[in-house]
């Protein structure tokens, strides 16, 4: 996706608003969670994430929220499975520059650029990282 | 009657401010609402004129502003039928609630009840389950009938010879439905049952006289009459604030103490404010309240009714809309788009300058009931419109495109 489109990003965010990904948690050893509540809003999700040698081997959700919260989440799953932490942190750091407006490498993140015009609405920050702060506190043990 | 241009003259507020490149309607003032201006200067003039303490000086500034801060207490009592000295200052309706669960908590013991329902704010449940919690205290909770109303019938239900308390919203917050709080007291007061009413969503619409309500508790927030953030008041009937202990302590609100740990505490209401109180708050509610007197208390509830009617009427046109609430008799429509998470449709009342609230609305166990994740709400003033209202609705007839506010 190399310029923003508009009529694209609409469906991607649409098609994992209403088929999301990897939206089944799993109850098997090996998986960190975390759960992640918004202090302003409805969202509220569990995130679960498989480590194995550096390599993120399954990443899934469930829970309530919107469709950018649940796009963004999903579409997020899809694109950190079967990255290193290393590759996984690299597009995590590029999708929170491409939130907050900053430069970014856009070949990185794929679906995930249809969130690009989020700060337009700055209420739904929140919602396009909800996810994403999760995995991010998760994988590098940060608070 | 309202003349709502002049009105709206009187709101800087409402005089071009803009939201996402759109005019500004405002519609959640269930939440908060719009100061008009006189409430600004009377704030800005306690810092501009006469500064200094309340209750604490012996010079003619500080003896002012003592003078004027018990002339907004007298102005409050003045408001709502109640005598001065049953006049607590608190910092909002949240703290209120709260010093009545803790005062007639120490009162209660083991296995005493508490009737609650499940259409309260949480400011009105969660200090009474802390009771339940710590002290043992039993909670009720009263059936909602078909339309979400708390009655007397099915209070009635629940009261058994140990209910000791009935807590209740005047009018609930998410759904706006007015409870016959006269006949609860009537019907309570015949087995000695305390009544609490949370007046938050009641008082900047409609006219409160607590005698003919005869309610022995009644609190509310200055914020959302016009009123700044802040502050907030525990009305109570003398011998109930007398009876109850104060939640906090210090400063203004003691006689004396020693080192031995013998204190005492002043006469009500001072022994519940203690500490420096929001000076500029109490000036800021009483200037809010002279302003609401002058247009006429039942001349904003009439208005407020019309404006929800006729919203209710062209919204009913529509077929993507659900509405939850059309006969609460309150500025309260609570609603959602057939197919949009609440959230999503918020974003696209935003983008078109209109503020709505989503969400769960504090009341969390009523999604249970509404059969609903989160809903929208519309809170009505009487400074809002009929054109407002097509405004609105015309958004909702394209509220399909939510997304359309994303790009």
């Amino acid at each position: 996706m190399p310029t923003f489109n508009p009529m694209l990003a609409r469906q991607i965010i649409m098609d994992h608003y209403e088929y999301p990904r990897n939206k089944k948690l799993i109850d098997e050893d090996g998986y960190q969670k975390i759960h992640m509540h918004s202090d302003s809003c409805i969202d509220d999700f569990e995130i679960q994430v498989k480590v194995e040698n550096n390599v993120i081997k399954d990443v899934r959700f469930d829970g309530v929220g919107c469709t950018i919260s649940t796009a963004s989440t999903s579409v997020m799953t899809e694109l950190l499975m079967n990255k290193t932490i290393k590759e996984a942190n690299e597009i995590i750091e590029n999708y929170f520059k491409m939130i907050h407006e900053e430069p970014y490498d856009e070949d990185l993140l794929e679906e995930a650029n249809a969130f690009k015009n989020t700060s337009k609405q700055a209420s739904r920050i929140r919602c396009a990282t909800i996810g994403w702060n999760g995995v991010n506190e998760i994988i590098n043990k940060v608070k | 009657m309202i003349n709502v241009n002049k009105i709206r003259d009187d709101f800087p507020m409402l005089k071009g401010k803009k939201m996402q490149g759109k005019d500004l309607i405002y519609f959640d003032n269930g939440a908060t609402t719009l100061k008009p201006l006189c409430v600004l200067n009377a704030i800005s003039s306690y810092y501009l004129e006469y500064t200094a303490n309340a209750h604490r000086g012996d010079y003619d500034l500080a003896h002012k502003v003592d003078t004027q801060y018990e002339a907004c207490r007298e102005n409050v009592a003045k408001f709502i039928n109640a005598n001065k000295d049953e006049i607590v200052f608190t910092s909002n309706d949240t703290l209120a609630l709260n010093m009545v669960a803790y005062g007639l908590g120490a009162l209660l013991n083991e296995g005493d009840e508490v009737i609650l329902n499940e259409a309260e704010h949480a400011s009105n449940l969660l200090p009474w389950m802390r009771l339940k919690k710590e002290k043992g205290i039993v909670l009720k909770y009263v059936p909602l009938d078909e339309k979400g109303r708390v009655t007397l019938e099915n209070i009635k239900d629940v009261i058994t010879p140990k209910t000791k308390v009935i807590s209740i919203a005047h009018i609930t917050n998410v759904l706006g439905h007015v409870a016959d709080i006269k006949s609860i007291c009537e019907y309570a007061h015949l087995q000695d049952i305390v009544v609490v009413v949370d007046g938050a969503q009641s008082i900047p619409h409609t006219k409160i006289d607590v005698k003919e309500l005869d309610c022995d508790f009644f609190t509310f927030s200055g914020h959302k009459m016009c009123g700044p953030t802040g502050i907030g008041v525990l009305y109570g009937k003398y011998e109930w604030l007398d009876k109850i202990p104060p939640l906090i302590l210090g400063g203004g609100m003691n006689i004396n103490y020693n080192l031995n740990g013998d204190y005492s505490f002043k006469r009500v209401p001072l022994k519940f404010e203690a500490g420096t109180p929001l000076i500029e708050g109490a000036l800021g509610l009483s200037q809010a309240i002279d302003y609401l007197f002058n247009i006429g208390m039942d001349n904003i509830h009439q208005y407020e009714l019309e404006l929800k009617k006729y919203a209710i009427k062209k919204l009913k046109e529509l077929d993507n809309v659900i509405i939850y609430n059309e006969d609460s008799e309150s500025g309260i429509i609570t609603f959602n788009i057939k197919n949009v998470f609440a959230q999503d449709a918020a974003s696209f009342f935003n983008y078109h300058g209109i503020a709505v609230r989503s969400g769960e609305h504090c009341a969390k166990v009523l999604g249970d009931y509404l059969k609903t994740y989160a809903t929208l709400r519309a809170s009505l003033y009487f400074y809002n419109t009929k054109e407002e209202i097509d405004k609105f609705v015309e958004v909702c007839k394209k509220g399909d495109d939510f997304l359309d506010a994303y790009f």
